[in-house]
C-alpha cells in the first residue's frame, strides 16, 4: 500500500506576535515547524504501513527551507519526500494550493500508484481544513474528513473503514480506495523517533520539482492568480470595554460578588442544582 | 463560474439537519442571512437536503427564509460528502446565488470545501463577522487568523457564489415569526446508490461522554493559574454548589487536569452561558473567542493586568486559592437559606 501524506511547514502561531499599531505580523525569529496536525497524519501513515505493509511518501508545497519539515517526517518514519517549489505557487489560497498539490500527486502516482492520501485536519496558519477535500475533488476520489480512527483496510487493499468524528459522537464509514483521509489529532500520539530515522533524516534530500517539471499545468490556476480569495484588511480583534473591579479585602470582594449575583441572577443560583 | 457575476442573486443558507432536527447554527445563519438579504434587497433562501425533511420548511420560513430549495431522496438519508455535494452543486449551478453560508460544523465544512472546489470559487473558513457591501454585493467575511492573533477580512471579488463557513453561536437567530410562509422549490438528485463510493455503516451518539457545555446556564472554568489538579478541583467544588458545568482553558486541558471535551475557545467549544466564571485564566484571544458572548463574566485572577478583565462583567483581583473557597462557602450558605456574611 502506497500512502501519501500532504504536509506543510508553518510558523509556530503559538508565539507569533502582532504589532498592535500596524496590525502586521511580526514574523522575526518565529520558528518554522511541521504543522502539528500533519505530524499526526505522518504517524498514522507509518502505523498503517507497519500493519498492512507498503510505503510512506510525503509531499509539500513550499519555499526551499520547507525541506526541514520533510526531514521531520523522515524522522517520524516516512520513506520518501517530494516537494514542489516555485515562485509561481506563491500567494496561493486553498483552491490554488489543492490544484498545485494535485498536479504533483498525479506525477507521483504515475511513478507509483497511490492507494490512500492523508492530510492533517487543518494547518495552524491557514486554519481552514479545505485543502484536503479540495485535492480529493480534483482527483475525484472520496474524502473522509475528521477521521479519528482507521478501523481496518481490507486485505485486497481496495476498501477502508474509518471513524469520523461528529459533534455528538462519531460515524463509522466505509470507502472505496483510493481515497483521502483528513485526520484529527486524537488519532494517535506521535512516537519518539528511533535513532536510525534521525540519522537518515539529517541528510535526506527530497525530490524537488518546479512548475515546469509537472504535467498539464494550467498556470492561471496557480498562486495568487489562481486564488479567488484575497485578504481585504487585517485588524485587531474587537476589544470589549471591561467591567467593574470589585475592591476591598477578599471577604469584601466575595461578599459583593455574591450579593450582585443574587440581585441580578437570583433565579439561576437558587433554582439550579436545587439544594 | 457559469455566466456573469450579475447572474448570481440571493443569499443562501445551507440547512444542516440530523435525523430531521435542524442544527442551531443553521437558524443562526438565517438570522445573519436575513440582515444581508435586506441590505442587498434580495431573497433569503434555505437549502435543505435529506430524506423526509420537507416538513422542516415551515420552521425555516419562521426563522426568516423567503424560499426553501429541497432535495428529498433516500440516498441523502445520512450525510455523505459525495451525495450532498452532488445535489448541492447542482442547485448552485441552476439557481446561481451570490452568497452561500454554511455552519462551520464537521459536515458543513466538509460540504463547503468540496463544493468550493467544484465551483472553483472562494470559501472563507470559520467566519465570525459578516457584512455585505450593499452596492457592489461584495461579502466581507472576517475571521481570526494566525491562531487568533489578528482578524482578517476575506473577499472574493471575481467568482460567484461567495461562500463562507460560520462558527456556531456567533450570529443570532431572529425571533421566529409564527405563521410566516414562503415558497418551495424541489429538485431531484440523479446519483444512484451504486455510484456512491462511501457507505455509512453506523452512527454512534456519545451523549454520555459529551459535556453539555453549550447548554449550560452556569460554567465554572479554570486555567493554568490553579497550579495543579488539586487546585483545579476547586472548580468542581464551586460548580457542584452552583449546579454548574466545568470548563477549562487549553493549558488546563494540556496539563491533564481535565478531559479535552471541556476545553473552551477557538479550538474547543463556544459557549454562551448566563454566568461564566474564569478562574486563573489569563484571557488569551483564543480562549475569549469561545466565551465572550456569555451574559455575565466573572474573572478571578491574581494579575490586575490579565486581559480576561477586559471582557469581565465583574472582576476580582486576588488569589484564587483564597477567593474560591470563600465563594463556595458563601454560595452554600445561600443555597441552604442561611445568613449571608458580609465582609
Ligand atoms: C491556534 C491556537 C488555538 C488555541 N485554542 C485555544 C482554545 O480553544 N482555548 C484556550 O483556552 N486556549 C487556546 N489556545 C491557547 C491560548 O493562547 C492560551 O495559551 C491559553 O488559553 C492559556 O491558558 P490559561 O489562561 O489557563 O493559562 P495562562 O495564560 O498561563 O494564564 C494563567 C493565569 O492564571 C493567573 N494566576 C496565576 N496564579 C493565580 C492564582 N493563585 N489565583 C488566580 N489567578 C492566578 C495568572 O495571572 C494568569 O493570568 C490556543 C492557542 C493557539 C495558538
Ligand atoms: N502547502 C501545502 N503543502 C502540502 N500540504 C498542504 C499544504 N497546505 C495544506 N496542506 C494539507 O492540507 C491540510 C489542510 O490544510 P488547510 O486547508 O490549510 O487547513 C494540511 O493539514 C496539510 O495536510
Amino acid at each position: 500500500m502506497h500512502i501519501l501524506v500532504c504536509i506543510k511547514q508553518v510558523p509556530d502561531t503559538k508565539i507569533i506576535k502582532v504589532d498592535p499599531k500596524t496590525n502586521t505580523l511580526d514574523r522575526r525569529g518565529i520558528p518554522a515547524i511541521l504543522n502539528p496536525y500533519d505530524a499526526h497524519a505522518v504517524e498514522e501513515a507509518v502505523r498503517l504501513k507497519a500493519q498492512y505493509g507498503g510505503k510512506v511518501s510525503v509531499l509539500t508545497m513550499g519555499p526551499p527551507q520547507a525541506v526541514a519539515a520533510i526531514r521531520k517526517c523522515i524522522q517520524i518514519g516516512a520513506d520518501a519526500g517530494y516537494m514542489i517549489s516555485d515562485r509561481a505557487f506563491a500567494g496561493a489560497d486553498t483552491l490554488a494550493t489543492s490544484y498545485a498539490l494535485t498536479k504533483a500527486i498525479e506525477k507521483i502516482s504515475k511513478q507509483e500508484h497511490v492507494d490512500v492520501i492523508l492530510t492533517g485536519k487543518m494547518t495552524i496558519d491557514g486554519d481552514t481544513g479545505q485543502v484536503g477535500p479540495g485535492i480529493a475533488r480534483r482527483l475525484d476520489i472520496p474524502a473522509l474528513t475528521f477521521v479519528r480512527k482507521v478501523e481496518a483496510v481490507n486485505a485486497s487493499g481496495n476498501e477502508i473503514v474509518v471513524e469520523r468524528k461528529l459533534p455528538d459522537g462519531y460515524e463509522v464509514i466505509q470507502s472505496a480506495m483510493p481515497c483521502l483521509l483528513a485526520v484529527e489529532k486524537e488519532i494517535n500520539e506521535v512516537s519518539y523517533s528511533p535513532m536510525p530515522n534521525m540519522i537518515r533524516a539529517a541528510n535526506y534530500e527530497p525530490e524537488i520539482w518546479t512548475v515546469d517539471q509537472l504535467n498539464d499545468v494550467d498556470r492561471s490556476k496557480l498562486g495568487l492568480k489562481g486564488s479567488p480569495t484575497v485578504v481585504g484588511k487585517m485588524f485587531s480583534p474587537p476589544k470589549p470595554e471591561g467591567g467593574k473591579q470589585l475592591e476591598g479585602t477578599p471577604d469584601q470582594q466575595v461578599g459583593q460578588l455574591v450579593e450582585l449575583l443574587l440581585k441580578e441572577k437570583k433565579e439561576l443560583i437558587i433554582s439550579k442544582g436545587g439544594a | 463560474m457559469i455566466g456573469e457575476i450579475e447572474d448570481y442573486k440571493g443569499i443562501w443558507v445551507y440547512i444542516e439537519q440530523n435525523d430531521q432536527e435542524i442544527a442551531g447554527v443553521s437558524l443562526e445563519l438565517l438570522g445573519a442571512g436575513r440582515r444581508l438579504a435586506d441590505k442587498r434587497g434580495v431573497e433569503l433562501c434555505g437549502v435543505l437536503l435529506g430524506h423526509e425533511v420537507k416538513s422542516l420548511a415551515t420552521t425555516l420560513y419562521e426563522y426568516g427564509a423567503d424560499k426553501v430549495y429541497i432535495i428529498d431522496d433516500p440516498i441523502l438519508k445520512n450525510y455523505r460528502s459525495e451525495t450532498y455535494r452532488e445535489g448541492f452543486v447542482k442547485l448552485v449551478n441552476t439557481y446561481k446565488p451570490e452568497i452561500v453560508l454554511y455552519g462551520a460544523t464537521s459536515n458543513g465544512k466538509d460540504l463547503a470545501s468540496a463544493a468550493a472546489t467544484d465551483l472553483e470559487t472562494g470559501l472563507t473558513a470559520d467566519t465570525t463577522m459578516l457584512d455585505v457591501n450593499d452596492e457592489t454585493g461584495l461579502l466581507e467575511a472576517s475571521r481570526p487568523a494566525f491562531g487568533g492573533n489578528i482578524m482578517a477580512t476575506i473577499l472574493c471579488k471575481k467568482q460567484r457564489p461567495q461562500m463562507a463557513t460560520v462558527r456556531a453561536k456567533v450570529m443570532k437567530a431572529i425571533e421566529p415569526i409564527k405563521g410566516r410562509t414562503g415558497s418551495i422549490v424541489e429538485e431531484k438528485i440523479s446519483m444512484k446508490e451504486e455510484d456512491v463510493r462511501t457507505k455509512v455503516l453506523k452512527v454512534v451518539k456519545e451523549v454520555g461522554k459529551k459535556v453539555k457545555l453549550d447548554e449550560a446556564h452556569i460554567i465554572v472554568a479554570g486555567g493554568k493559574g490553579l497550579k495543579d489538579d488539586k487546585g483545579f478541583a476547586l472548580c468542581h467544588q464551586l460548580a457542584d454548589v452552583l449546579g454548574a458545568t466545568v470548563g477549562a482553558s487549553r493549558d488546563a486541558v494540556e496539563a491533564g487536569w481535565i478531559d479535552h471535551h471541556h476545553q473552551i475557545g477557538q479550538t474547543g467549544v463556544t459557549v454562551t452561558p448566563k454566568i461564566y466564571f474564569a478562574i486563573g485564566i489569563s484571557g488569551a484571544v483564543q480562549h475569549v473567542a469561545g466565551m465572550q458572548n456569555s451574559e455575565y463574566i466573572i474573572a478571578i485572577n491574581i494579575d490586575p493586568n490579565a486581559p480576561i478583565f477586559d471582557v469581565a462583567t465583574y472582576g476580582i483581583v486576588g488569589d484564587a486559592f483564597t477567593i474560591v473557597p470563600k465563594l463556595i462557602e458563601q454560595f452554600s450558605k445561600v443555597k441552604q437559606g442561611g445568613e449571608l456574611m458580609y465582609g
